[in-house]
């Protein structure tokens, strides 16, 4: 069994610092880091290839800083890594972006056809979950997203079954491969790497695709000449003019509760209602 | 810089809002954006259409009358037993088929786990524009286009986007982001049914079964009216309990941040923000959370915001309505008390 997983590095966004007054991103020195979301996806198929055998390359599309995040992937144990950097990508929206992922895709798969590809549910900064739904679509791959569990894989029919969240329960169901899977956050835990992976990781050779290595002809539907969608503006929330009103202030906790609840009882009497409401 | 569109892309009218229907229930985030639709419509001078999707006549029926108490000037329905349970394939054939044959300029869908699997899915096989998870809808005088206004960066900025020479202009927008309109019970609308040719052996998908989360006591936070929320401030798992103690007393759901949900003390699907649900109740009561950019971007729509934080200068002080300065170790237990006797003493009073 063949898995491709798509990994996008990501700046560590608990570190990102908005300048108060150009308002642009202060990226200077923050790490970047492998999509927390994917982690996910990739300790997934590394668990399907314990499980069954096969390889898994993972894949991402970046600077070529972002063969950073292909070596910490090797060193959970990945076979193969692409890095797929050109130019002519740069300023991708999210149809841009599925359509060089799907083609290099395809390219992979002539070395070894694809059964299964895998993505995060979502990255931390675009955070669209729109580019896995994107590659499925143009490969023609059956979808499977916010993907809890997979209960089976049967290579022989070519067939999947997995547990899925749906809105307001859980979904199984059963598809034919290929598939491309999204996978849910919290589903499982990333393996730790050992000394021996790390080491295998550093020595590792990263292969660096350009876009007509991946296959790729038209320029008119990658970068920002694919991308329909353009950002127009980019501006600071509006500051709320009124803050808290703070109440009991000098007195004690039973004081500041009992003040409270004057407080809304008086100021707010149809929430007042609804609380007598709900309260049984 | 007036726009001319070209005319190929003029020939996209009207405002479209994808009513999102599973097992014969509607998401009510399909209400929330037929209220924003109808604005954008009016501006436009435009109609506002509902696009039903289901498995029986009656479902579709049923879902498109309430479409037209919130807004809907007519519904285009598919009714199908294909259409039964929610799956990528025949959903995204019957969704671009109607793009497709009807034209419409804009699109809009819930940013649910269904409405994100088929926004991602149409955009792509109609090769057109989404703007994911908006906050703000509205529309360029210049050239008539939609003005996509989305958080950035975790809230702390925000950005607007444009779908300039691709229609339709897709966007999603998150359940409980734009407010609830209210309904006009006596307003109808027109029915266009749509003709659907995909029989049930054609499609590879099969959904073997459903397990509700009433089965699993999944938290309901999205549509919860009142809602008590613990953060790190609390401390230790254990004392989460008097977050619990003032819900049971409120009627109230329980929620947190995520350094509470992450380290365990309550579930994941109780976490509130960015990157958990957005939650909009009548009150909520947030005890030890500081109030980050991240959190506030999911509740600061409640109504009524009680902050109980022992630091005077935490960031949820600029947002809540009402500030408890003090241990909230102390103060969960008082008000749970308070709450329960004013609300004993009411109900003897009525
Ligand atoms: C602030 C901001 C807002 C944006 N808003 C929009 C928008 O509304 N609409 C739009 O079309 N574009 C938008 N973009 C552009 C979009 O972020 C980029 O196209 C980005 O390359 C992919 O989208 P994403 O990060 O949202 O990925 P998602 O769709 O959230 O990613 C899902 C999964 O796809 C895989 N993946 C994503 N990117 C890569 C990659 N480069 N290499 C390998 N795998 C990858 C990962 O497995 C990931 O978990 C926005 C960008 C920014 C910075
Ligand atoms: C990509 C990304 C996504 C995120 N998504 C989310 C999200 O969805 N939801 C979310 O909540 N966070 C999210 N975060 C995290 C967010 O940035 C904050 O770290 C988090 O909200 C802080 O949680 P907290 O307020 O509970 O803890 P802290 O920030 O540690 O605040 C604890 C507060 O408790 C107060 N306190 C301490 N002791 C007491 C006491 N005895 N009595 C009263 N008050 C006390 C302190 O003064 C402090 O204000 C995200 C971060 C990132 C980077």
């Amino acid at each position: 069994m063949h898995i491709v997983v798509c990994i996008k590095q990501v700046p560590d966004s608990a570190q990102i610092r908005v300048h108060p007054v150009t308002n642009t991103i202060m990226r200077q020195g923050v790490p970047a880091i492998i999509n927390p979301f994917d982690l996910f996806a990739l300790e997934e198929a590394l668990r399907l290839k314990d499980r069954m055998g096969g390889r898994v390359t993972v894949l991402t599309m970046g600077p070529p800083q972002a063969e950073d995040a292909l070596r910490k992937a090797v060193s959970f144990g990945v076979d193969d890594t692409i890095l797929l950097t050109d130019r002519a990508f740069a300023g991708a929206d999210t149809l841009a972006t599925s359509y060089a992922l799907a083609q290099t895709i395809r390219k992979i798969g002539e070395e070894h056809p694809v059964d299964l590809v895998f993505t995060g549910k979502q990255t931390i900064d675009g955070d669209t979950a729109q580019v896995g739904p994107g590659i499925a679509k143009r490969l023609g791959l059956q979808l499977l997203t916010y993907v809890s569990g997979i209960d089976a894989v049967d290579l022989q029919n070519r067939e999947i079954t997995v547990r899925r969240r749906a809105e307001g329960g859980v979904q199984v169901i059963r598809t034919r491969l290929p598939a491309l899977i999204t996978m849910l956050e919290g589903t499982n835990q990333i393996r730790y790497a050992s000394m021996d992976d790390m080491f295998r990781a550093a020595r590792f050779e990263v292969r660096k695709w350009n876009k007509d290595m991946a296959g790729i002809e038209d320029v008119g539907k990658i970068g920002l000449k694919g991308s329909p969608t353009v950002v127009s503006k980019v501006f600071a929330p509006k500051p709320k003019a009124v803050k808290a009103q703070i109440i009991g202030s000098g007195l004690d906790s039973q004081g500041m509760a009992a003040a409270l609840v004057d407080t809304l009882f008086a100021q707010h009497p149809r929430l007042g209602k609804e609380l007598q409401h709900a309260s049984h | 810089k007036r726009l001319e569109l070209d005319p190929r892309l003029a020939a996209y009218q009207g405002i479209w809002v994808f009513v999102e229907m599973e097992r014969g229930r509607v998401h009510p985030v399909s209400w929330e954006l037929l209220g924003e639709g109808r604005k954008l419509a009016d501006i436009l001078g435009v109609e506002l259409a509902a696009v039903v999707l289901g498995g029986s006549e009656e479902a579709v029926e049923a879902a498109s009358a309430e479409a037209f108490t919130y807004g809907a000037d007519l519904a285009h329905v598919v009714a199908d037993p294909v259409l039964t349970e929610y799956r990528n394939e025949p959903y995204t054939k019957a969704m671009t088929d109607l793009v497709n044959r009807h034209q419409p300029e804009i699109l809009l869908l819930g940013a649910t786990t269904l409405g994100r699997d088929l926004a991602g899915s149409v955009a792509t096989t109609l090769q057109t524009g989404l703007t994911a998870d908006c906050t703000e809808l509205a529309i360029d005088p210049d050239n008539r286009g939609l003005l996509a206004t989305r958080p950035t960066f975790g809230g702390s900025l925000l950005c607007t986007i444009q779908t300039l020479n691709y229609r339709p202009q897709m966007a999603t927008v998150r359940p409980r982001v734009m407010a609830m309109p209210e309904a006009d019970p006596v307003r109808v609308g027109r029915i266009v049914r749509e003709a659907f040719d995909l029989s049930e052996e054609s499609i590879i998908a099969k959904v073997l079964e459903f397990i509700p989360d009433e089965a699993q006591e999944q938290a309901q936070l999205a549509y919860a009216d009142i809602i008590v929320a613990g953060g790190r401030g609390l401390g230790k798992a254990e004392n989460f309990q008097l977050i619990w103690d003032l819900a049971a007393v409120l009627g109230a759901e329980v929620g947190g941040s995520r350094p509470v949900t992450h380290a365990g003390w309550i579930s994941a699907d109780r976490q509130v923000g960015q990157s958990g649900k957005t939650v909009r109740p009548k009150l909520y009561i947030a005890a030890g959370i500081s109030g980050a950019i991240q959190h506030r971007v999911g509740m600061e729509a409640s109504d009524v915001i009680i902050a109980i934080n022992n630091d005077p200068n935490a960031p949820i002080f600029e947002f809540a309505t009402y500030g408890l300065v003090g241990d909230a170790l102390r103060i969960l237990p008082a008000l749970t008390e308070a709450f329960r006797s004013r609300l004993a003493v009411n109900r003897l009073a009525s």
